[in-house]
């Protein structure tokens, strides 16, 4: 398998997967009154004008070529796109070539690599496709025999005729199958005759990234090319007054020092750019750099400025985001009741990769390579502010070294394209892992005040949920800030809604220059601590066991996930020297509950023993790329819950790099086993809804094993 | 700036660089070998790992001076067809996610084995603690030192 980052037109994608001959070339294409992408005949749609992307061809020696529309940042789109295609179009992945696709909205639809949404979003489509280029081979075959179509089936890259086992490859068929008409009805496979879907098929992309051939975008080169290194205002939304390069300039091998500007949500933010000829000699030259900031037009806040606000906040009015009944009298009248405020920090995202980003802007193009979440949206980015069609503005996808929700920013590939347009020469940015952990954006930090009541039948009588942080769409200067809101239910399993009689979920949010992004699983990613263990609480008050307070509220899938965890934790025999906890969380259409559990050491601190993760995400393709992704992201949120967090001190992030930003390390992983349920829901997100429900699973075993109840995050398992 | 001469991967290349430079920066920005990566710049994190004479170090924090006409292994001196055991135990237990960090990780791996053929639970964790993984690939990791130690003796 061969992979390649160029441009792609239909001629020029044929040219460089190598396919020879005449090629069927099937795509997904908006026509012109269509909302949803239709499947095209490549040569039809050039008849039409429908601009196509060529998701999967085939040329004349059989070789399959399929493009991956979404970026490949660890969570396997580089797997799972081509190995539903290959599934319908009864080929084995060892014989498809993948491509990545440049950015191109008008084409693909969304690119952005976000909301755990790239099976979920398309996956009907991307087997539509499939199978409708097997139909076409298998009717071209059919008529070649004169036999009906019926008598043949395609298998391994061949269609055979049933009763004659005579075979035919794909390659001898597809210059006349790319003439026919595409089949008006396709039926999709049974889920039951899957040979690709749903195996732990090993991903094409490993046997690259363990020889240090997998270019990710630090490792992307052009000739000519100059690296640079910006110095940016420590100080968040600090300008530019003056700047002395007089010693940079005197460092060997730096050739430009510029004032340089970057978009963040509409935001122009300033910095000076030290360009050179090697990394390291740019950041000598930034090392000697004198740079004077107006810094006085904002708040320089610190973090018990921004928390206090937020702790004011949240006791006051709430824009309502989701209200049933009457909570407020509720809580007046009732008996048993209990209310709790939880506090969660702003954490970095700090992928392994630090942003970076190579631009090459000549007279009249502008091209990207680069780490790049979401290649359409920077695309239109640029050719807004360079004021350039779409066809001039090529953005090409690396490999990412991680993204988060980070690199669907458009702020560093704009700064490269500034730098490359002012020296007229392409250049890589790099931002230094201190620029990476202290510019931001950063995951908001939030307050959630909790309010609940138990009936004499030990339900839940009713549930409030007051939420109080920077909300990221209000960043940009043309937000309606008195509408919008968060999506304060995000992590809350949609099934209590049918149950809870009273419920409702506001937020107050607040203003800070603290730039804020996704980030992985958004805001169900802190939610989910808040919800998960006032539900718990809730079931203390009730004098319940966790799993069948959870189960009387719930409905049959909630409640056949909630049976795994049992039996696999064989929960009923927990022991009383053991903490116990449970948490279970729903966001981008996948439902995960998740037990911790823990002991003490003979020193006194708290140890993780183990970990069960039980995910529902409906329809799945690759069940070991989905145990990897949540055996990442329990091991993200135990960084996020007991190791890290970004503060922030005179209006500068503190926390600069790994020596203060402390990571989870191999020794203090704990084991994890992790459980798929099996059922026909729909395709939910994977990479994503593993992530909240681990800390809330955590805190609650300690709270079961030591009566503590930790409402603030981080905290440190040597001193609980 | 100096002419050092650098012996990477049984290869011996003359550059002519500040003699401050971090061998990291040497190695990806002048050399032109990609493999290693940078991470922190502060020998936190681990990804720049090479090998110096056979032991693991972090390029990011050795000038390129020091190391003139040392042996010097990274990533792509293991093997260029993945037939080094690390690195089919590596493909065996499906560990990279989004693989930045690999290489530093299959350096630290590699020399680990050198010296220990058989390594325990704790053994791992003192040689890999060094190396961050965002993606959170410890499991696979630990249970690919093992099976890199298994397909070793087998050898």
């Amino acid at each position: 398998m061969e992979t390649s980052t160029q441009n792609i037109s239909r001629r020029n994608f044929i040219k460089l997967s190598g396919l020879t001959g005449t090629a069927l070339t099937l795509g997904l294409g908006f026509s012109a009154s269509g909302k949803e992408p239709e499947i095209f005949n490549a040569e039809a749609a050039e008849g039409l004008g429908v601009e196509l992307n060529a998701w999967i061809s085939i040329d004349t020696n059989g070789k399959v070529t399929i493009m991956n529309h979404r970026s490949e940042m660890g969570q396997g789109s580089f797997q799972s796109v081509p190995q539903m295609i290959a599934e319908e179009l009864e080929v084995s992945l060892d014989q498809v070539n993948i491509v990545f696709a440049p950015g191109n909205g008008r084409k693909y639809g969304s690119q952005v690599t976000g909301g755990s949404s790239t099976i979920r979003g398309s996956y009907k489509k991307l087997m539509m496709l499939g199978a409708s280029a097997r139909e076409m081979l298998i009717e071209t075959a059919a008529k070649k025999w004169g036999v009906n179509k019926s008598e043949c089936y395609a298998e391994n890259g061949e269609v055979i005729h049933k009763s004659s086992s005579k075979k035919l490859n794909y390659g001898a068929l597809v210059a006349d199958a790319a003439k026919l008409e595409l089949p008006k009805e396709i039926t999709l496979k049974n889920p039951k005759d899957y040979k690709i879907i749903r195996k732990p098929l090993p991903r094409q992309d490993t046997p690259q990234k363990v020889n240090g051939k997998a270019i990710f975008g630090l490792d992307f080169k052009l000739p000519g090319m100059l690296y640079a290194v910006v110095e940016r205002s420590p100080r968040f939304q600090g300008k530019v007054v003056k700047f002395d390069d007089t010693e940079t300039k005197k460092i060997p091998g730096v050739k430009h020092v510029l004032k340089v500007t970057r978009d963040e949500f509409d935001n122009m933010r300033e910095g000076v750019a030290v360009v050179a000829d090697s990394t390291w000699a740019a950041m000598q030259g930034r090392k000697v750099l004198k740079v004077e900031w107006d810094d006085a037009a904002f708040p320089h806040h610190n973090s018990d400025i921004l928390y206090n606000k937020m702790r004011e906040q949240v006791k006051g009015d709430m824009i309502s985001f989701r209200t049933m009944g009457n909570t407020v009298k509720t809580f007046g009248k009732a008996e048993k009741k209990v209310e709790a405020t939880y506090e969660t920090p702003y954490e970095s995202h700090s992928c392994m990769e630090p942003l970076n980003c190579v631009a090459n802007v000549t007279d009249d193009k502008c091209e990207i390579w680069g780490p790049i979440q979401g290649p359409d949206w920077i695309q239109q980015n640029i050719c807004g502010h360079l004021k350039l069609p779409p066809e001039k503005v090529i953005v090409n996808m690396t490999f990412l070294g991680g993204g988060f929700g980070r690199k669907a920013f458009t702020d560093y590939p704009y700064e490269a394209v500034m730098i490359s347009k002012e020296i007229k020469a392409p250049v890589q940015v790099i931002w230094t892992r201190e620029d990476d952990m202290t510019i931001g954006p950063f995951r908001p930090g939030m307050v959630y005040q909790c309010k609940g009541t138990i009936t004499e039948g030990g339900r839940i009588g009713s549930y409030e949920a007051k939420l109080s942080g920077q909300n990221m769409d209000m960043q940009n200067p043309a937000a309606d800030k008195s509408t919008y809101n968060a999506s304060d239910t995000e992590g809350f399993l949609e099934g209590y809604f049918g149950s809870i009689p009273h419920y409702s979920f506001g937020d107050s949010p607040v203003e800070s220059p603290v730039p804020v992004m996704w980030w992985r699983s958004v805001y169900a990613s802190t939610n989910g601590f808040a919800f998960e263990s006032f539900m718990d609480e809730l079931s203390v008050l009730a004098a319940k066991d966790p799993l069948d307070f959870r189960r009387q509220h719930l409905g049959e899938r909630y409640n056949l996930l909630i049976d795994k965890l049992e039996q696999v934790t064989n929960w009923k025999a927990r022991k009383k020297n053991e903490g116990y906890g449970v948490a279970i969380t729903e966001c981008f259409s996948s439902i995960v509950g998740e037990v911790v559990k823990v002991s003490k050491t003979a020193e006194g601190k708290v140890k993780i023993d183990k970990v069960w993760a039980v995910m529902d995400c409906g329809w799945y393709v690759n069940p070991d790329i989905i145990k990897a992704q949540v055996e990442g992201s329990i091991i993200m949120a135990l960084g996020a819950a007991t190791k890290h967090e970004t503060t922030f001190k005179d209006g500068k992030a503190v926390e600069r790099n790994f020596d203060s930003y402390k990571m989870p390390r191999i020794s203090e992983t704990p084991e994890i086993e992790v459980y798929i349920m099996d059922n026909d829901e729909k395709a939910g997100g994977v990479g994503e809804p593993a992530l909240p429900p681990f800390t809330p699973a955590l805190t609650n075993a300690i709270f079961d094993l030591t009566g503590k109840r930790i409402r603030k995050l981080p905290f440190s398992l040597d001193n609980v | 700036m100096a002419a050092i001469t650098l012996k990477i991967n049984g290869k011996t290349e003359t550059i002519n660089a500040d003699p401050k430079m971090p061998l990291l920066w040497a190695i990806r920005d002048i050399v032109g070998l990609t493999g290693t990566k940078y991470g922190c710049g502060i020998a936190q994190c681990g990804a720049c790992t090479v090998h110096l004479n056979g032991v693991p170090v972090r390029s990011c924090s050795l000038p390129v001076s020091t190391v003139a006409n040392k042996e010097i292994t990274t990533i792509e001196g293991i093997s260029s067809d993945n037939s080094h055991p690390v690195q089919q135990a590596w493909i065996a237990e499906q560990v990279p996610q989004c693989g930045y960090c690999q290489s530093g990780q299959i350096m630290a791996a590699t020399a680990l084995l050198k010296k220990n053929a058989k390594p325990t639970d704790k053994d791992i964790d003192v040689a890999m603690q060094g190396h961050i993984c965002r993606c959170g690939t410890y499991p696979r990791i630990r249970k690919a030192i093992k099976t890199a130690a298994q397909l070793i003796t087998k050898k």
